[in-house]
């Protein structure tokens, strides 16, 4: 197969995209370690997965390309999946340290609004008692 | 499979600092791990491994030349993000499956 883009410009695009991606992902269990409470530790994570494993995959998918014939595209599930995934996991995070009540740096929003904002579901809504649904 | 692995210098050198990068993200999030003063940073802290176990796999498929890997790769994101949905939702209501 004739290289229709010189070798030495792939592996330039490819290199400089394995080591922001490695970088991103090196940084945000850096932030993970180091920020003070949940609430700020819960987003560091989020951004390593979105750009440091997201270009990584983008690596990935331009080596395998690149190396064998035909266009590989599976990295992209990969991608698509932790794109996908990363927001729900965070949020399902928040909801339980919310329930437990984790301590922010700036303290907790008041009781009746962390117990009275999920009951609003229509089904139980004429129930009477307010009970926390989380 | 031996003329698929990496050539030149530039590649080599890119995922050897690579490689390296993301082990200390992982001896990082296995600290966090450790430390965690509550649960919520326990569970953020192992869906953090997965997610690095997840680009280091993805390096080793390229250092390898191997396509095997993404497979291993999927299989790991897919029961990291259920580990931690199980998690959070143990967490939150006490029960997973009501």
């Amino acid at each position: 197969m004739s290289p229709a883009v010189p070798d030495l410009i792939i592996e330039i695009l490819l290199s400089a995209l394995i080591v922001i991606g490695a970088a991103f992902t090196c940084l945000g269990s850096f932030g993970l370690l180091r920020l003070r409470d949940f609430y700020s530790r819960l987003h560091t994570p989020t951004k390593a997965t979105t750009l440091g494993v997201g270009s990584l995959l983008i690596a990935s998918a331009i080596f395998f390309s690149w190396q064998e014939p035909g266009l590989s595209l599976h990295e992209i599930l990969v991608a698509i999946f932790l794109f996908i995934t990363a927001p729900v996991g965070a949020h399902l995070m928040a909801k339980a340290a919310l329930h437990l009540r984790v301590r922010g740096q700036s303290g907790l929003p008041p009781d009746e609004i962390l117990d009275g904002r999920d009951n609003g579901s229509p089904s139980e809504s004429g129930t009477g008692a307010p009970e926390a649904r989380w | 499979m031996n003329d698929m692995t990496v050539s030149g210098f530039l590649l080599p050198a890119a995922l050897a600092i690579a490689f390296l990068l993301v082990s200390a993200a992982l001896l990082m999030s296995l600290a966090r791990l450790v430390l965690g003063p509550d649960e919520p940073d326990r569970i953020l802290a192992l869906d953090t491994l997965y997610v690095n176990t997840v680009a280091l796999l993805v390096l080793l498929g390229m250092q390898l030349g191997s396509n095997l890997y993404f497979e291993a790769a999927l299989l790991i994101a897919l029961f990291g993000f259920v580990g931690t949905v199980a998690l959070a939702k143990f967490l939150t209501r006490g029960d997973i499956i009501e």
